[in-house]
């Protein structure tokens, strides 16, 4: 099977800059493939170079088998939500919706339906003769949603689509996007700077650091099997201990990452003074110094729980203390 | 202790402008009231004031025998405005302004796009360097170096003789209506000049409106499978259309109230400008001179009744 999206040594250097630098990728077919990283790690500037809003400096980015070296935006059979959506602001919502199946010259009537079904596909039925000055922030990310959807593009992109929504309608969206690309099969390709985002949506994260792909794996991986330090710290809330601490708990001198919840308190075991402590709910995090590496453990309600200044003995399974390559 | 004291009671106010101060700290109403009432009288009756006596002026009419205006209000001048030789010059005002408006708006939006798209730092102060720089010469100045420029013995003749192509420029002077016995002295030398004094005036406005336009917009366009022209015709010229409203305005309005640039380079066809500068000059008829002046008013008001049903504002 060809691949949906395909970068071969892809590069886009702006003068000095190597905002992509060597990029490798392969999307599948039907895929949710999320790029996250901090802000400046290229991970946008990709997706602008699938889009065709920019052009790579050298490499090949293929989509379905078929070079875009020199194809145009306007031929692509990509769609995009953008971080602004980017409405205009002189159509209303229907005309928005409808402004591709206008632009490929479809009649009247038949992009009037298509734009009301692609607007009850986004759950905003109804909502066709108003502004986008009139909606709010959720609802103008759905219609940018349906303007791409009612493309019907092979490959949908997306940046930060969520960036702008707060917290609780970003939950939301999260999951009526996913549900969304099971329904209709297409590929999405998701630039996202919030793990939690990237590894709640994706089938499939790539980790993006000065313009390179330090790790691409599903969000499993990721999470615990982080390749560098940086993936590691990126990704967050595991331990992330340097070379000297792995070395002395007898595992070689590399970085290596260790889960709160992997920890256990126990008799005997690595010492480690508790400096404070905080309540989570189901759980309460420990944030201990063992001997002056710092430590989150995580201690599940009911457990008993050591005071501030204690001293503890920690615990656990050889497996969960994961290696990384040395020199990563 | 007194140290305390005079840190937690206020200081009392000193001075009369402190006193001031606090009065308008407490009415800030009376603040806008006094920023606002020194502008609204010289609007109110100055401006309006001024342009309101014009208009009752258009309602008196003349005496043909005796000369002298007589106060009371008729439409009989109004109706001398649609004698064949007045309609004439009403016609030829509106017909200049517009196409002046046109070819500044089409002249216009490139270099407005460069600017408002391209031009960075000292590019752009550059942009503005030049845009601006003829308006800081006088009017007068400008209008006569064109009269120079466009003139028989002028350098645009002599540029196109020594291209070898004076038999071009000769064949368009001998059309009728646009051409003349030279370039300074025909309706293609006006619009000339007018195009040239008012361009300043449709650019900067374009280039405001051009750069609120958000880069993103122009590539959703294309995303959604537009091609540049399309953008430009769906997208960019809408999204613009504010700003090319507000220098067709401009540009409109300046061409047909002036009366300079028609006299010094053009034909001794007359237009509104013109007319209203003779009527209530030499020949005495201020009647007819304010109804003159109030065409322009009338057609600049249908104008931005009409783009405004269009839907020209609607990006605002």
């Amino acid at each position: 099977m060809k691949a949906a999206v395909e970068f071969s040594r892809v590069a886009r250097h702006f003068g000095a800059v190597r905002a992509v630098d060597d990029v490798d990728l392969s999307i599948a077919e039907g895929e949710f493939f999320a790029m996250l990283g901090p802000s400046g790690s290229g991970k946008t500037t990709c997706l602008r170079l699938i889009a065709g809003f920019d052009r790579p400096t050298s490499g090949d980015i293929a989509i379905f088998g078929q070079s875009m070296g020199n194809v145009p935006p306007y031929r692509r059979p990509v769609n995009t939500v953008f971080q602004d959506y980017a409405l205009f602001p002189h159509l209303n919502v229907r005309d928005n919706v409808a402004y591709g199946l206008m632009i490929v010259g479809q009649n009247k009537k038949a992009r009037r339906q298509a734009a009301d079904e692609a607007l009850e596909l986004v759950a905003l039925p109804g909502f066709g003769d108003r502004k986008p000055s009139q909606l709010s922030g959720g609802q103008r990310q759905r219609v940018a949603l349906a303007r791409a959807l009612v493309m019907k593009p092979k490959v949908l992109l997306l940046d930060e689509p969520l960036g702008a929504l707060d917290l609780k309608l970003r939950e939301a969206m999260q999951d009526e996007l996913k549900n969304l690309q099971r329904h209709l099969g297409i590929t999405f390709v998701f630039v996202t700077h919030d793990q939690g985002e990237a590894l709640s949506m994706a089938d499939r994260v790539a980790v993006f650091n000065e313009g390179r792909i330090v790790q691409a794996g599903t969000p499993h991986d990721i999470y615990y099997r982080p390749e560098t330090p940086f993936v590691a710290d990126f990704v967050g809330s595991s331990n992330l201990l340097q070379p000297d601490l792995t070395e002395r708990l007898g595992g070689g001198r590399v970085h290596a990452a260790l889960r709160p919840e992997a920890i256990r308190l126990t008799e005997q075991g690595h010492a480690a003074q508790v400096v404070s402590q905080a309540f989570l709910g189901t759980a309460t995090r420990l944030t201990l110094d063992m001997d002056g590496h710092r430590l989150t453990a995580l201690v599940p309600k009911g457990d008993a729980l050591p005071a501030v200044g204690d001293t503890v003995h920690l615990e656990w399974a050889p497996g969960d203390l994961h290696l990384m390559k040395a020199g990563a | 202790m007194t140290v305390l004291d005079n840190t937690t009671s206020p200081a009392p106010a000193r001075g009369l402008f402190e006193r001031l101060s606090d009065v308008l700290w407490r009415r800030p109403r009376l603040l806008v009231a006094l920023l606002v009432l020194p502008p609204l009288a010289w609007l109110g009756i100055v401006y309006l004031g001024s342009l309101f006596a014009l208009l009752v002026q258009s309602f008196f009419s003349i005496d043909e025998f005796s000369g002298q205006i007589r106060y009371e209000l008729t439409l009989s001048t109004y109706a001398e405005l649609f004698r064949a030789y007045n309609l004439d010059i009403i016609l030829r005002t509106v017909a200049m302004a517009a196409a002046v408006t046109v070819a500044a708006a089409i002249v216009a939006f490139p270099i407005a796009y460069f600017a408002a798209r391209y031009a960075r730092g000292p590019m752009k102060a550059l942009f503005y360097l030049g845009v601006m720089l003829p308006l800081w010469s006088s009017y007068l100045v400008k209008v006569y170096a064109w009269k120079l420029i466009l003139a028989r013995e002028g350098i645009l003749n002599w540029a196109f003789e020594s291209a070898g192509l004076s038999w071009l420029l000769n064949a368009y002077l001998s059309l009728p209506g646009v051409g003349g016995n030279s370039l300074s002295v025909s309706w293609t030398g006006t619009f000339l000049v007018f195009l040239y004094v008012w361009l300043p005036f449709m650019i900067l406005p374009v280039q405001a409106a051009l750069e609120r336009v958000p880069p993103s917009m122009l590539e959703a366009s294309g995303d959604l499978g537009a091609k540049p022209g399309q953008t430009l015709r769906h997208v960019l010229i809408p999204l613009a259309l504010p700003g090319i409203i507000a220098g067709s305005i401009f540009t409109f309005s300046l061409t047909m109230g002036d009366y300079i640039v028609p006299q010094i380079v053009g034909t001794s066809a007359r237009m509104i400008g013109q007319a209203v500068y003779q009527y209530q000059g030499t020949a005495g008829n201020i009647p007819l001179a304010a109804a003159f002046a109030v065409v322009p008013i009338l057609i600049m008001g249908l104008y931005l009744w009409f783009a405004k049903r269009k839907g020209a504002f609607d990006a605002l």
